[in-house]
Order: C-alpha cells, then sequence, then structure tokens
C-alpha cells in the first residue's frame, strides 16, 4: 500500500516536473528515454542472464524508421535528404502529427519482426559468445546505415522540425516531454506485470540454468525471443522519439552509438543492480545526473570519466544500488537472516 | 555488387597476395588474444586499443625524427610494461570472475584509451612514411607496397620467437602449466599473479609491434580500435584456443575476405562486412552444434 502511495506522489511529481524545472524539459525527457533503455536491457542482462549490447540496433532502427516514415508519407524521401530537408519541403501541423503517430507505431512494429529474426539466430548463443556477436551486430548496424544513400549515408539526415504556427519551443519541449514520461511509464507497468507472471519466471530460470529449464519441458528459444521483442518494442519508440527530439539523426553518433548508449543501459542497470526492477531506474537517473555533471565539468575530458566510471562500476560495484541496500537491510526485500545460523553458513560459502 | 574482380584474374591474385600479408598481421594479434584468453578466461576488447598505441610510438618516433621500423623494438618494451601495468591496475580484479565482467571493465578501458589517445595525439589520419619502395611482379600487372611485405616478415619472425620461447623458456612453461590448470600450478610452486601478469605484458608486447607495424603499412586513427579486437576474436573462435596453424591459416583467410571484399562490395562496408562476417559465424557455428543439442563454450 505504502508503495503505491509513493509511486503516485513520483508520477504526480513526473508530471508537474517540466513546470517546475522549465530550462531541463529536454534532459528530462533523455533521462526518461534512458531509463527505458536501462529498464528494457534488464530483461536480458539480468533477469534473462543474456548480456546483450545489440539492444542499440533496435534503437537506431526505431529512430531511422520513424524519421523516414514522417517523411516519406507526404515527401520524396532521397529529395528530403538530398535538399537538407527542411529547407524545401515543410510540414504543416496536421502533416507532422499524423506522421509522428504513424512514425512511432512503425519504429515499434518492425523493430519487433527484426528482433524475431535475429533472435532466432543469436540468442542460440551463450554467454560472452552472445555478447561480442550482439556487439558486432551493433556496429555493423552502423556501418550499413552509413553506407545507404537515401537516409543520408554518413553525413545523416533531419528529422522533420516542429511545425510552424502552433506554439513555441516551450510547447515542443513539453509535448515530447509527456510523451517520454508516458513511455516509460507504460514500460515499466508492463514489465512489472510481465516479472509476476510465469513468464518473468521463466526468464529467471533460463538466467538460473537454462539446461535444466530446457529440461523441464520449457521451449527456452520461444521465451528468449518473446524477451528480446519486449525489448524491441519499447526500445525502437524510445529511438524514434529520440530522433525527433534532437532533430538530426547521425548513423554512428545517434542513431547506433555503440560507445555511448550501446554501453550506457549496460552500464546504468548494473549501478542500479541488476535483476531488480527499480534498480535500473535508479540506476538510469543517477547515472545521468554523473553524467551531465561529467559533460559540464569535464568537457574534453568526459570519455576518460566515462571509461574510469564503467571500469568503478563493474569491478567494484557489481551488485549496483540495490544489490547494495540488499545487503544492508534484508528484511525490506522480505528476506529472513537466521543470526543464529548465519555464522556458520558464511563458513560454508 | 561490383564483379570486376572475377573478370580480371590479375586482380584475384593482387587481393589474395594482399590479403595474406595483412592475415599474417591480423593472426599475430588474434595470438596475443588466444594468449590471455587461454591462460587468464578474459577476453579483453581493449586489444585494437593496445595495438593503436603501439602504432602511435612508432609515429612518435617518425615525427621525431627516426625511422619508424625501430618501433618494432621501442615499442613492445614500452608496451610490456604499461600491460604490466595494466593488469597491476584492473586486470587483476577481473581475472577469476564472470567473463561478462572482464569484456565490460575492458571495454570501459578501451573508451578511456581513445579519447586519452585523442586529446595527445590529435584526431588525424597519420601515418608514418617508411620510404620502403614497391615491388612489382607478374610485367608490372600487381603491385606491392615493400612496408606490407617487412610487416609480414617480421610478424612471422616474432611469432617464430614467441612460440619457441613458450616452448623452451621457464616462463613459457610456468605460463603454459597455468592455462592447463593454475590450481595445479599454484600447489606446485607457480606464482600464478606473476605469470598472469607476464601473459598480459606478453600480449600488450605484441600489440605493440603490430601497431608498429600498421603504422608503417596502414593508417593510424584513435577510435579504429575496436575492428582489431573483433578481427582477432572471429580468428581466435575459427581456430580454436591453442591451435596455432590454425590461427596463422584463419588470419590469412580473414586477410583474403577483407581484400575481395573491398573489391567486391567497396571499402566503405569494409567494417561492416568484417562485424557481419563474426555474426555469420557465430550464428553458422551455433546451428551445426545444436543439432546436437550443444552450445559454444
Amino acid at each position: 500500500m505504502r508503495s503505491k502511495k509513493i509511486f503516485f506522489l513520483l508520477v504526480i511529481l513526473g508530471l508537474i516536473a517540466p513546470f517546475l524545472f522549465p530550462a531541463f524539459k529536454l534532459q528530462m525527457s533523455i533521462m526518461w528515454i534512458l531509463v527505458v533503455l536501462a529498464l528494457t536491457w534488464d530483461v536480458q542482462g539480468g533477469q534473462m542472464g543474456y548480456n546483450t549490447f545489440g539492444n542499440i540496433v533496435f534503437f537506431g532502427l526505431g529512430m531511422y524508421l520513424c524519421a523516414a516514415t514522417q517523411i516519406g508519407l507526404f515527401f520524396p524521401l532521397g529529395e528530403w535528404t538530398a535538399a537538407g530537408g527542411e529547407k524545401t519541403f515543410v510540414h504543416n501541423s496536421e502533416q507532422y502529427f499524423q506522421g509522428l503517430f504513424l512514425g512511432l507505431i512503425v519504429a515499434a512494429i518492425v523493430p519487433v519482426f527484426v528482433a524475431v529474426f535475429i533472435g532466432y539466430g543469436i540468442l542460440g548463443l551463450r554467454g560472452h559468445y552472445f555478447a561480442i556477436c550482439t556487439l558486432g551486430l551493433g556496429i555493423a548496424a552502423g556501418e550499413f546505415a552509413g553506407g545507404i544513400e537515401i537516409i543520408g549515408a554518413g553525413q545523416g539526415m533531419t528529422s522533420p522540425p516542429w511545425p510552424k504556427g502552433i506554439g513555441n519551443t516551450e510547447l515542443r519541449g513539453e509535448f515530447f516531454y509527456y510523451i517520454c514520461f508516458v513511455l516509460m511509464i507504460c514500460s515499466f507497468l508492463f514489465l512489472r506485470w510481465a516479472y509476476s507472471t510465469r513468464f518473468g519466471l521463466v526468464l529467471n530460470a533460463i538466467r538460473d540454468n537454462e539446461d535444466k529449464a530446457e529440461a523441464m519441458g520449457i521451449n527456452t528459444m520461444k521465451f528468449k525471443i518473446s524477451g528480446w521483442m519486449v525489448s524491441a518494442f519499447f526500445v525502437g519508440i524510445a529511438g524514434g522519439l529520440m530522433g525527433n527530439m534532437i532533430g538530426y539523426i547521425e548513423p554512428v553518433e545517434t542513431a547506433f552509438p555503440g560507445r555511448t548508449f550501446g554501453v550506457f543501459m549496460v552500464l546504468m542497470a548494473i549501478l542500479g543492480g541488476k535483476g531488480t526492477l527499480i534498480g535500473p531506474i535508479i540506476g538510469a537517473i543517477a547515472f545521468h545526473l554523473f553524467k551531465e555533471g561529467f559533460w559540464t565539468f569535464f568537457l574534453g575530458w568526459q570519455y576518460v570519466a566515462l571509461g574510469a566510471l564503467i571500469v568503478i562500476v563493474v569491478v567494484f560495484f557489481p551488485e549496483g544500488i540495490m544489490g547494495y541496500l540488499r545487503e544492508k537491510f534484508p528484511e525490506r526485500f522480505g528476506e529472513v537472516v537466521d543470526e543464529k545460523n548465519r555464522k556458520s553458513q558464511v563458513e560454508l560459502s | 555488387m561490383d564483379l570486376l574482380i572475377f573478370q580480371n584474374p590479375i586482380l584475384i591474385v593482387q587481393a589474395s597476395l594482399d590479403g595474406i600479408l595483412l592475415g599474417i598481421l591480423f593472426a599475430l594479434i588474434a595470438y596475443g588474444m588466444a594468449l590471455q584468453w587461454g591462460v587468464m578466461n578474459i577476453i579483453n576488447i581493449a586489444q585494437g586499443e593496445l595495438v593503436i598505441l603501439g602504432g602511435y610510438i612508432a609515429y612518435f618516433l617518425y615525427i621525431s625524427g627516426v625511422h619508424p621500423a625501430f618501433g618494432i623494438i621501442v615499442s613492445p618494451v614500452i608496451m610490456y610494461f604499461l600491460g604490466v601495468g595494466m593488469y597491476k591496475a584492473v586486470i587483476y580484479r577481473v581475472v577469476d570472475r564472470d567473463m561478462f565482467i572482464s569484456i565490460l571493465a575492458t571495454f570501459g578501458i578501451s573508451i578511456l584509451a581513445q579519447q586519452l589517445m585523442n586529446s595527445v595525439f590529435g584526431s588525424d589520419v597519420v601515418v608514418a612514411q617508411s620510404n620502403f619502395g614497391t615491388t612489382f611482379l607478374f610485367n608490372y600487372m600487381v603491385t606491392l607496397p615493400n612496408a606490407k611485405i617487412f610487416s609480414a616478415c617480421i610478424s612471422l619472425i616474432f611469432a617464430v620467437i614467441l612460440v619457441g620461447y613458450m616452448r623452451y623458456s621457464k616462463l613459457g612453461r610456468a605460463i603454459r602449466a597455468t592455462a592447463q590448470n593454475a590450481r595445479a600450478a599454484k600447489i606446485l610452486g607457480v606464482d600464478t599473479d606473476k605469470v598472469y601478469a607476464a601473459t598480459f605484458g606478453i600480449n600488450a608486447a605484441i600489440c605493440g609491434v603490430a601497431g608498429a607495424l600498421i603504422a608503417i603499412t596502414f593508417t593510424l586513427h584513435p577510435y579504429v580500435g575496436l575492428p582489431y579486437t573483433v578481427r582477432s576474436f572471429m580468428i581466435v573462435i575459427v581456430a580454436g584456443l591453442g591451435n596455432l596453424p590454425g590461427v596463422a591459416l584463419s588470419g590469412m583467410g580473414l586477410g583474403v575476405f577483407e581484400e575481395f571484399s573491398d573489391y567486391l562490395f567497396g571499402t566503405e562496408f569494409r567494417i561492416a562486412s568484417v562485424f557481419l562476417l563474426l555474426v555469420l559465424i557465430l550464428v553458422f557455428r551455433r546451428f551445426k552444434l545444436s543439432r546436437k543439442r550443444e552450445y559454444l563454450k
């Protein structure tokens, strides 16, 4: 009951946040996107035990698909990218919102099918082979996108600008903030529900021992693919939104940024505590604050600081914030500590 | 798709020779990867950054007036101590833990190293001119820069020295014993911590040599490390750990594949084709093994 009250309080805080801190609307929107990325990474990395670097493929795919749909519905896509886009062709407000709506649907659906297709191939790999394979996939996707002419090749493309005539940039910020916020809440509620069903139990069984889960008669491949489909769905929408918020899509730096977002999502989930529902959210928010600090105060050295942060978190703090809290206050997590037998158990392990 | 190469047989010779010379260099880097993977059970994503760093040492010699070929002596010495330092600072904490921890930790090191190299050496593409000239074969139809032949020869010499060292020296024996069974080696009086440090140092030294050779044959840039890591990973999983002829052969095979894909798909898809080949190899092996209900270990 108490957690429900806290949840509603936080939701209300999130709803009024753009009016409390109007200067940070874009930053907070990106924070919710990061939360979505961390939550969906945790479906693989935390719950299923498949450490993926490949979710970034869906991110970039969603970004390109959303922008291409928004433009391609009304104007020739090739001419848009060749002409530098927004100068020659202008979306009116009706076209813009129709395009955005349809674009986000496409950005959600297509990555799901891609996840089925590639998931059948590479989810049969395990452990570090899976990790390296997905890392290769992410970078290959970026390099390929950089070679396709119609979406602007290496130069990238612009996504449609906010239509003139309705509101100013403030309204644009609020609009995207609320979409990102709703996406975050939806993915959180969906995953909370999914983890409470048999699906979540099967994912945990796969993490703990996949061979035994298979021997129990579970078609593990089916569940692994559906897990990845869930991630692809939300990450695709997040990518589409991100492309619209930044306004400019470049293949390696914004669409398939394996070196930034691809690692961020892993780091955020680990920082918060992987395998928990709340952990990735806490991790993403904490990481975003860290990151903005780095980018503001250590400009030019931000990746040095980031690399050092990765090493420190991974090597010294692999349990994350939730893991630390669990160690400190086990009663809060519904674990009973048997003080009498504790010592002997510690000696055994 | 450009099928020009299949219409001109001489281009096939050119691509194959280029690929083999390049592949020997890849095999050298992959040997270092296999060494640390087999002995310490870690996958080092920063392998490519070590290579590029070794290359920048040679480049530094070049801009201070020394011939860059001396880099193949200077660079491994510096890189050996750097590798040992890296081991003492970070790597020893991840050796006996989950492999994903080592992947992520070295990924962090690689991001850090990229930006450090970027701020120290600048973000331009650089090359150290060796002025070795060019060899022409088949009536001037095939051109081979002497620098490439030189780099392949040096790689071979280094590989032979390394294999001999591993086989006959005391440290080499200790490294092989640790790779077979670290616990038993420890019981029999091998200081495994020192062995691990030396292994990582030797790997860094190999990367130093390879980097110096890359500096004189190809180009250097702070952000091109990751493809070298992936290439060496691919060579190791195709050949298997501890299979030296396999490493050499699959290295050359990869080199030839890259040269052919250059002609077929164009150079802009070169990196993409390397990464895609990795995915295809892994998926192919996964389907082959899953018939016997096994998986890659």
